[in-house]
Order: structure tokens, then sequence, then C-alpha cells
């Protein structure tokens, strides 16, 4: 399969007043086209500040880009200065933010904000960018679009704004969509036509998206592959089935089990003890081992190799050694 | 709309007769009378006088008869300028207090905003600082202070500008500065101010994540909503502008409106202390009108009429 995007070694942090937060340190993946990635992980796990450095729009200061490589069609996004970054922000890559009540502009029509994106980026007159606008709101699933080109934010609903703000990302046809949250503010049955929607726009532009989200639901019904990030790494990343049937990771299997379903009986959520890591000064080993039932001697001394369990899974564990198998007893 | 504008004026007419209505008791309940000076007149003068301006009759009549001429826009005979009305002193004194406030209030608004804006771009650096150092000064310097200091160096040290009176363009230059610089320092704290909670927003970051240029992200989507409480002071900051100003007109010799405001309520006179107050009134609530208007104009969320329901 084609790589549109690989991320390799990116190491991102924040410097604050209390010192330098390292948010994202270390983080790898590849993007390949048409499929979905979702990255998952608690909040403050780094989820979105590696989204945003994919499209540089973490600000600067306080926040830099320390190391790694971003390639984008064999271009090192993180080399790249403002203006060429611009070419690509929106007509290559685009992202959808969590909250469609205020990422839109309250004093600009819906239709002008659609189409600016195209007028910046391609050569079309303020026509046919119209009629490219309104293709998009079709595509999206909004009634009367010639109407509603000329309506402001306010005067749609929250999944309505959530549609616009997908046909914005969209009107470029970009190669890549990075969306942060993009459910988490609307409501569940919002939530499963905006999803849908997604499947949707996959099928017919054949977009590759990266799906940020800590909701394990929304993962299960959309991803094709999936990465658990924990303080600022993803631990474990491997295809859906991989992940919800076979999990690896301590962390993993923590997460899916703190995760509510409704043939459980009463009381049978299992929650992950403990809080994640202090990220001013991240353990030297696997952050997890504070709170993992199965940590070992040497997970707070040395951050685990990666184990390939297959071709798309792999993990971060010491417990994948062959040594461990024999040295801890509480391993089931 | 008609109806939000009939509705809207019932409003300002109720609310400058309260006002007309507050200003009349409160000023006839202040000690004192026109004809009250140091040198004493002659009881029968005095009496001749006062049952001449009506001073004489009980106040509820006398209220009553401002009442009826105001509606007919009639303020009344000036006491102590003797053979000129109140309508004569606001006809030729609101037209210079117009001029000097209309270009000052451009002149403020334009370099305020635009000091405003660059101070919020270069957030916290030497030109946010530079730029909020002249705004901390514009604000904490009188008026007069600025007006004498300006006619120093650029009338008398350095003679460019004439040092006072309103006749050429060049007489104007000195009274606009001295008097646009408060204003202006207003302007650009609080455009800095809004621009920087503006620039914060989600939105913002959605214009950059479209790969829109800086000068796009800040001219069409930031300063349009940065402006809203910029408007809002502008209202009354422009009525008081526009009427004049008492001490600037007095500095410059301007024969503006501005000294009257002041002169009437020491000398008592009556008319013109009730002509200038309404007067500066009926602009105020008119400025805060159109401020009305602009929120409509610039924020489609706010609307002034009901529209059909959606």
């Amino acid at each position: 399969m084609e790589k549109v995007l690989q991320v390799k070694d990116l190491h991102v942090s924040f410097s604050t007043y209390g010192g330098e937060v390292k948010a994202v340190r270390g983080v790898s993946f590849d993007l390949y086209k048409g499929e979905t990635l979702a990255i998952v992980g608690e909040s403050g796990c780094g989820k979105s500040v590696t989204s945003q450095s994919i499209m540089k729009l973490i600000p600067e200061p306080p926040g830099k880009i320390r190391s790694g490589e971003i390639l984008f069609k064999d271009i090192d996004l993180i080399q790249l200065k403002e203006p060429e970054l611009r070419k690509i922000r929106g007509a290559n890559i685009s992202m959808i933010f969590q909250d469609p009540m205020t990422a839109l502009n309250p004093t600009i029509t819906v239709g002008e904000q659609i189409m600016e994106g195209i007028i910046q980026h391609e050569k079309l007159t303020r026509n046919q960018a119209k009629r490219v606008a309104l293709e998009m709101l079709t595509l999206v699933g909004i009634p009367n679009p010639e109407i509603r080109l000329k309506q402001y934010p306010h005067q749609f609903s929250g999944g309505m704004r959530q549609r616009i703000v997908i046909a914005m990302a969209l009107v470029c046809r970009p190669d890549v969509l990075i969306a942060d949250e993009p459910t988490t503010a609307l409501d569940v049955t919002i939530q499963a036509q905006i999803l849908e929607l997604f499947r949707d726009i996959q099928k017919k532009t054949g977009v590759s998206i990266i799906l940020i989200t800590h909701d394990l639901g929304v993962v299960a019904q959309v991803a094709d592959r999936i990465a658990v990030m924990y303080a600022g790494r993803i631990v474990e990343i491997g295809t859906r089935r991989e992940i919800f049937y076979h999990p690896q990771h301590p962390y993993t299997k923590g997460l899916l089990q703190s995760v509510p379903r409704l043939d459980m009986e009463k009381g049978e959520l299992i929650p992950i003890p403990g809080t994640p890591p202090d990220l001013f000064s991240p353990p030297v080993g696997c952050a997890f081992a504070a709170r993992c039932p199965h940590a070992m001697e040497v997970c707070e001394r040395v951050y685990p190799l990666k184990t390939q369990l297959s071709t798309q899974h792999h993990v971060d564990c010491w417990l994948q050694d062959e040594r461990a198998k024999n040295l801890v007893p509480t391993l089931v | 709309m008609s109806t939000y504008l009939l509705k809207r004026f019932i409003a300002m007419i109720i609310t400058l007769w309260l006002i007309v209505t507050g200003t009349f008791f409160l000023m006839h309940s202040v000690p004192g009378s026109p004809f009250n000076e140091e040198r004493t007149t002659n009881a029968a003068i005095q009496k001749n006088l006062e049952s001449y301006y009506h001073l004489d009759e009980p106040l509820l009549v006398q209220y009553g008869n401002y009442l009826k001429a105001l509606v007919k826009m009639d303020f009344g005979p000036s006491i102590k300028k003797s053979s000129q009305t109140v309508n004569d002193l606001l006809g030729r004194g609101f037209p210079v207090s117009f001029e000097l406030g209309f270009y000052t209030l451009i002149l403020a608004i334009l370099s305020g905003i635009t000091l405003g804006v660059i101070a919020a771009l270069r957030h916290n650096g030497i030109i946010d600082y530079l730029a909020m150092s002249i705004a901390v000064l514009g604000i904490s310097i009188p008026n007069f202070v600025m007006a004498t200091f300006l006619i120093e160096q650029l009338a008398v040290n350095f003679p460019i500008f004439p040092v006072a009176t309103w006749s050429s363009p060049s007489h104007m230059v000195l009274p606009i500065l001295a008097l646009a610089t408060g204003p202006m320092a207003i302007i650009a704290r609080l455009t800095r101010t809004s621009m920087l909670e503006v620039l914060t927003q989600d939105y913002i970051r959605t214009a950059k994540a479209k790969g829109l240029s800086p000068v796009k992200i800040v001219f069409k989507h930031a300063l349009r909503n940065a402006l809203l409480p910029v408007v809002t002071v502008l209202g009354s900051l422009a009525a008081s502008i526009l009427t004049g100003t008492f001490v600037i007109e007095k500095i410059f010799a301007i024969p503006g409106m501005g000294k009257y405001f002041v002169d009437s309520i020491n000398t008592r006179d009556y008319p013109v202390i009730m002509g200038t107050t309404v007067f500066y009134s009926g602009i105020l609530i008119l400025m805060l009108f159109l401020v009305d208007l602009a929120y409509g104009v610039l924020d489609p969320r706010i609307k002034l009429h009901k529209k059909e329901a959606k």
C-alpha cells in the first residue's frame, strides 16, 4: 500500500514557567492511502499535539518541534517555511477541530468560509468556487445548499456546523484529513451520522483520515488501524481487529477494560489505577510502569524495544521479551 | 425594521424628556440666580429682569413653558449674552466644534485601531511595549498639557503651525492632535486587548488550517470580530468629542460650543445650561443609536429587528 504520510521519531515540547513539557516523545507512524488511522489515548497523552504538529499549527512559542521528520510526498514538512506550508495546509492536508460551535467565524457567511479555501489554493473565479462549495455542501448532506450558503454559522445546529467544517476541510480534495475529536462535542445520534459521513466521504474521495479520539466506541466504528498513545509515545499500534481482540500492551488492555459495555454486569468496570506521569520529567523507562500491574524492575529503568507481532501490529513492552515469560508469575 | 426604528425613536424621546426634567429641576435647586452678583442691583430692576425672563413664575409653570418651547426646537434667549438666543449660540458654536471633533475622531479611530492591531500581532514584543507605552502616555497626559506642549514645540520653538485660532487647515492641526491623543490611546488599548482575545479563538486556527495568509486572517477573520468592544466605547466618545471640549477650545481660542457648558453653569444662565445639556444628550442618544446599528452590521448574530422565524 502507498504511504501518504510518514511521521518519524517526532519530538515536541512546550516551554512553560514550570519548565519544559515534553508532550510528544518520539512518535512514529505511517499513514496509508485511503485508510483511517485512529490515535487514541487519555487527555494529555500528546495525540492532539501530534496531529497539530503535522500541520505545524502548534503555537510557536511556547511549542517547539524538537526533532523528527514528517514526510508528505517525500517533503519534510518540518523543514518547510511558512509560505510553502500555507500551500499545503487546506490543500493537501486539512484539519477538522473538536468544537464546531467555535471553529467557524461567526461574522462571515458559511459560503464565504468554504469558498475562501478554494480561492486561496486553486485558480478559480468566485462563481466556480461557489459551484464547488455547493457540491461540497451536497456531499456532506446539507439540504438547500443554495440558501444555506448565504447563512451565518449561528443559523446552523451543532451537527450541521460540523458538516460545514467537514465540507470546508474537504473542499480542495486533500490527501490527508486530520480529525481532532470530531464528534466529542456532538450528541450520540449526531455522532453516528457524522461517522457515517466520514466513511461515505472516504469511499467517494479516497482521502486518508487520521482520527484523534479518546472514545473507543468511535474507533471501533470507523478505524482501520489504531495507535494507542501514552505519555507522548505510541505504545501499541495495529489493525482494529488486533487491538480490540489481541491487545498486548497492559495499557491497551486497561483502556479496553475501562469501557462500559451493554452486556456487562453492574460494577464490572475496571479503571486503570494511578495517574499519567508528569511530562516535565518523564520516566526513563516505560512511562506506564508505575500503573502497570505487571511491571518489572527493567520497566522502570529502560524503555522497552519495539516488538513486531505481525506485519501491522507493534508493541513497546518488556512483557514481550522471551525472558519475561519465566520471570513474571503474575502474567496471565 | 420600521417598527424597530419607531420603538427606538419613542425610547429616545422619553430618555430626552427624563434628562430635560432632571436637569431643569436640579439646575433650579442650585442656590443663586443669573442676577445674583457681587454688585447689588436695584430691587426694582431685579424684579423687572426676573419677570422679563419669567423667573418669577412658579417653577412648574416655567417647566411647562420650557417644554412647550422645546417641542418647537426653541431653546429660549440667553440671559447673560443679551440679545442672543441659545439657538444662535449653538448654531454658531456647534459647526466649529463638530469640524474639530470629526477630524479628531477620524484620526483617533484610524491611528488607535492601527496601533492596537500592530501591538496585538507583535504581542509582548518591542513594538507592542512601545505602542502600549505611547497609549499609557496618551491616556495619562491631560489634553491641556498635550496642547501646551504641542504649542510650545510646533508653534513656538519650531513655528510650523499657528499658535491658535480657527481659520485655515493648518490652524486645525495642533488642536486635533491635542484632542486626539486621549481617545486614540483608549481605542488602541481596547483594540489590542480585543484582538488578542480574538486571535486565540478556534476559528482563527481554522483559518490558519485552511492555509490563509496572515494578512487575510487578521483583516478578514480577526479585525471585524475584535471591533465590537471598540464600537461600544465609540458612541459616548464621539458624542463628547463632537460637542466640543472646554479646555482645548479655550487654549486654541476656537469659537466652538465647549465654553458654553462651563460658562453657563458659572453664571447660572438657565436657558444656556438647558440648551447645551439637551443638545449634548441628543447627540449622545443619537450616537448610541448609531452604535447599535453598527453592531448589527458587524455581527450578524445581533439582530435589530425580528425577521421571519427560521
